[in-house]
């Protein structure tokens, strides 16, 4: 299959992880930014193949792991409200908010679809026009077009029962959270190759300047990663950070202009809180005040006050953030599973702990 | 049905509460919570009534030989779907389950639970799909229920079908009986009926639309046990939770390590499109007329060569081996080439959403 069997080449694997060892003269700390990276990582074992060489440690780009318990809470309380119906991502509905899930509310008879995209929740909400439809809308720079597109349809066409949750996050901000803080550890970065597409990688070029450490625009197939890493070590090595594009058959400087208009006409940039790391400046979007008759906290002034009740035993932000790995928290694995989550990085198939939990051996042994 | 083991589990994860103490969709998906469910909440208070809940079909020999029993119910939605619908569905899962125990199919149950408001119509569509496919498989349906809920106790129509067969001699070795060595191989090419289901509810509008594979293999499986006899070990048909699922029961039944080739495993291309472009993984994926099986290795190509006489089976392949146990119940060489665990089904399908 074309653009794939290429990129999960075994030779050229073989190949590109003997050239990484060859490279290094000492273990490099990565990180991958991508939730999408981190499962592949995992799943074809290159992380395994490495650990000698790299430690990669998996950063905040998972959308669901990084959603504020109150966004669950207040969709959860959305969706028992009487004719109100909230659609998300199906990676939405087993993170755990305060109390239960969006699937415990759905069990309880509250009102909850999956939905593939924006536009298909928009499409139930011409179909059912008694119903109230609510997109919790997650996900990273990627997504937010395809949110920013259903608001801009639901205008044209005069919808008055569609609004969104807008819970859209920005990448570069968390990163630069990470590399200013006291004990960062990262020395270099895979950059989110999706996030590229949309937003180009011209804006790493001062992060770079900032914080002298390269940055590497990396792709999601196992030989896109590879490739990064082993630019990402070269760069280390010659102590030259630079912005380097390894994904260049989809991502270029300036982005996508079309998907950054869609952006720019219906978002602002604001403050957010990310699960587990506290408010990051200018680390989420907003609806402009021109589109709040399809914002749901607008719609819909909560009545009950939102107090977010994050379960003290999960460590997601610590592994998020590469100060543990999944495996040094006391609950991995036993009180804390993908059945039964403690923590957003638990359920969602890029978050790390369910990528370790998943396809880690040494867990398994321990079931034996 | 699903398969029910109870023997040999002894991981102490995924006590079956739901969350909050209610039936949720988890415990229905054919991974390890609805297997803790089936083992803690129904083996266990039916074990003193029961014959033998352990594989696809029991055997109530004690009064009569050779007798195979299975049950199962169908509640698919959407009821009609691409090369398929619930009826032929009740029809041909009940026949296989008999098909993979070993027996061949001779008698079908037939209940109905219908919801208020059902058109009689579509009622007659799905009646004579199930009058269809009975006369394929050369079964008779022998008994019958219907019963009408109040709209909304119930979505359309739900069928549950009860298999009789009578156990071929000699009898196939079963699970346990597997041996590290043993071929594993696929009958077709795998995750066709979980991709025609999510297409047809989800209306994604792929081109051409992903079809079922669902469909009867009595006869396959019983030209595989005459050939092969004792040298067949054992047969699943890989539904809820797809070939993983089956290769975690049969670790769990034999102790040893299932190990597959992702390279090996056959797949089309048009279902390796839509699985890359959803992020699933096809190895998770249902299917309704694909079935693993492990055979001696010094017949392995045998097998082959009876199962590419048949146009459901062509595809055959050997796909891997079981292997003594190291550490991982299964593993899967990816095909970049390092060995990986492969987990148990989980959940249902969630795709990635970036």
């Amino acid at each position: 299959m074309k653009y794939l069997d290429e990129y999960r080449d075994a030779e050229l694997v073989k190949r590109l992880t003997d050239q990484i060892r060859q490279a290094s003269t000492q273990r490099w700390v990565l990180m991958d930014v991508c939730g999408g990276q981190t499962h592949s990582l995992v799943r074809n074992g290159i992380e395994q193949s490495l650990l000698d060489t790299v430690e990669l440690i998996h950063g905040p780009g998972c959308p669901v792991c990084v959603t504020p318990v109150t966004v669950i809470d207040f969709a959860i309380t959305l969706s028992m409200r009487p004719n109100t119906i909230v659609a998300s991502f199906g990676d939405m509905l087993r993170v755990p908010g305060s109390f239960s899930s969006l699937l415990d509310a759905r069990s309880k008879g509250g009102q909850v679809r999956i939905v593939y995209s924006p536009v298909d929740a928009l499409r139930i909400a011409r179909q059912l026009p008694e119903k109230n439809i609510v997109f919790l809308a997650v996900g990273f720079e990627t997504t937010a077009p395809s949110t920013a597109l259903a608001v801009l349809q639901a205008s044209q066409q005069g919808l008055k029962n569609f609004t969104v949750i807008p819970a859209h996050v920005r990448v570069q901000p968390a990163m630069e959270l990470l590399a200013q803080s006291a004990d960062n550890r990262v020395q270099g970065f895979l950059a989110a190759g999706h996030v590229c597409v949309v937003n180009g990688f011209a804006s790493y070029e001062k992060f770079v300047h900032d914080f002298k450490v390269p940055v590497v625009v990396t792709g999601f197939e196992p030989v896109d990663l590879l490739e990064g890493i082993l630019e990402c070590i070269a760069c280390l090595e010659v102590k030259e950070p630079k912005v380097v594009n390894r994904y260049g058959r989809s991502v270029t400087r300036e982005g996508n202009k079309a998907a950054q208009e869609l952006i720019e006409r219906v978002y602002q940039t604001s403050d957010r809180t990310w699960r587990g790391f506290g408010v990051i400046p200018r680390g989420g979007l907003s609806l402009l005040p021109e589109w709040d008759k399809f914002d749901a906290y607008h719609v819909f002034p909560t009545s009950v006050p939102l107090v977010a009740q994050e379960r003290s035993e999960c460590r997601g932000a610590d592994v998020m953030s590469g100060k543990i790995k999944p495996k040094d928290c006391p609950a991995f694995g036993n009180r804390c599973t993908p059945e039964e989550p403690l923590g957003a990085p638990m359920v969602s198939s890029e978050g790390a702990c369910a990528a370790y939990y998943r396809f880690d051996p040494i867990r398994i042994s321990v079931n034996e | 049905m699903s398969p029910m083991n109870q023997g040999e589990w002894g991981m102490a994860c995924g006590i079956p509460q739901g969350q909050h103490g209610c039936v949720t969709l988890a415990h229905g998906e054919g991974g390890r919570v609805s297997r803790a469910l089936i083992r803690d909440r129904i083996i266990a208070k039916l074990q003193e009534r029961s014959v033998q809940l352990l594989f696809d079909a029991a055997d109530v020999g004690a009064f009569a030989e050779n007798i195979a029993v299975t049950t199962d119910s169908y509640v698919v939605s959407p009821i009609f779907f691409a090369g398929g619908d619930i009826g032929s569905l009740a029809v041909y899962g009940t026949v296989n389950d008999l098909a993979m125990a070993g027996a061949t199919p001779m008698f079908l149950t037939l209940a109905l639970i219908l919801e208020e408001g059902f058109p009689l119509e579509t009622l007659d569509r799905v009646i004579d799909s199930v009058a269809r496919s009975a006369l394929e498989c050369d079964v008779k349906i022998v008994a019958g229920d219907t019963k009408v809920v109040p709209k909304g106790a119930a979505d359309g129509v739900f069928i549950n079908t009860t298999g009789i067969g009578r156990f071929q001699q000699p009898r196939m070795p079963g699970s346990r009986q597997i041996t590290p060595g043993d071929s594993l191989i696929f009958s077709a090419s795998i995750a066709r009926h979980g991709l025609a289901i999510l297409d047809a509810r989800e209306s994604f509008g792929f081109s051409p639309s992903p079809a079922t594979d669902s469909g009867p293999l009595h006869q396959i499986a019983e030209a595989l046990r005459i050939g092969l006899g004792c040298e067949l070990r054992s047969m699943r048909d890989a539904t809820r939770g797809g070939v993983a699922a089956v290769l975690h029961e049969w670790a769990e039944d034999c102790g040893h390590a299932m190990w597959i080739d992702e390279a090996a495993v056959p797949l089309s291309a048009s279902t390796r499109g839509i699985c890359e472009l959803l992020g699933l993984d096809p190895l998770f994926i249902a299917n309704e007329g694909t079935f693993v099986a492990a055979v001696a290795p010094n017949r392995c190509s045998e097998a082959l060569a009876i199962l590419h006489r048949f146009s459901r089976s062509r595809e055959a392949c050997k796909v891997g081996e079981v292997r003594n146990r190291v550490v991982s119940p299964v593993v899967v060489r990816r095909v970049v080439g390092f060995d990986q665990p492969l987990d148990e089904p989980l959940g249902a399908m969630l795709p990635r959403i970036c």
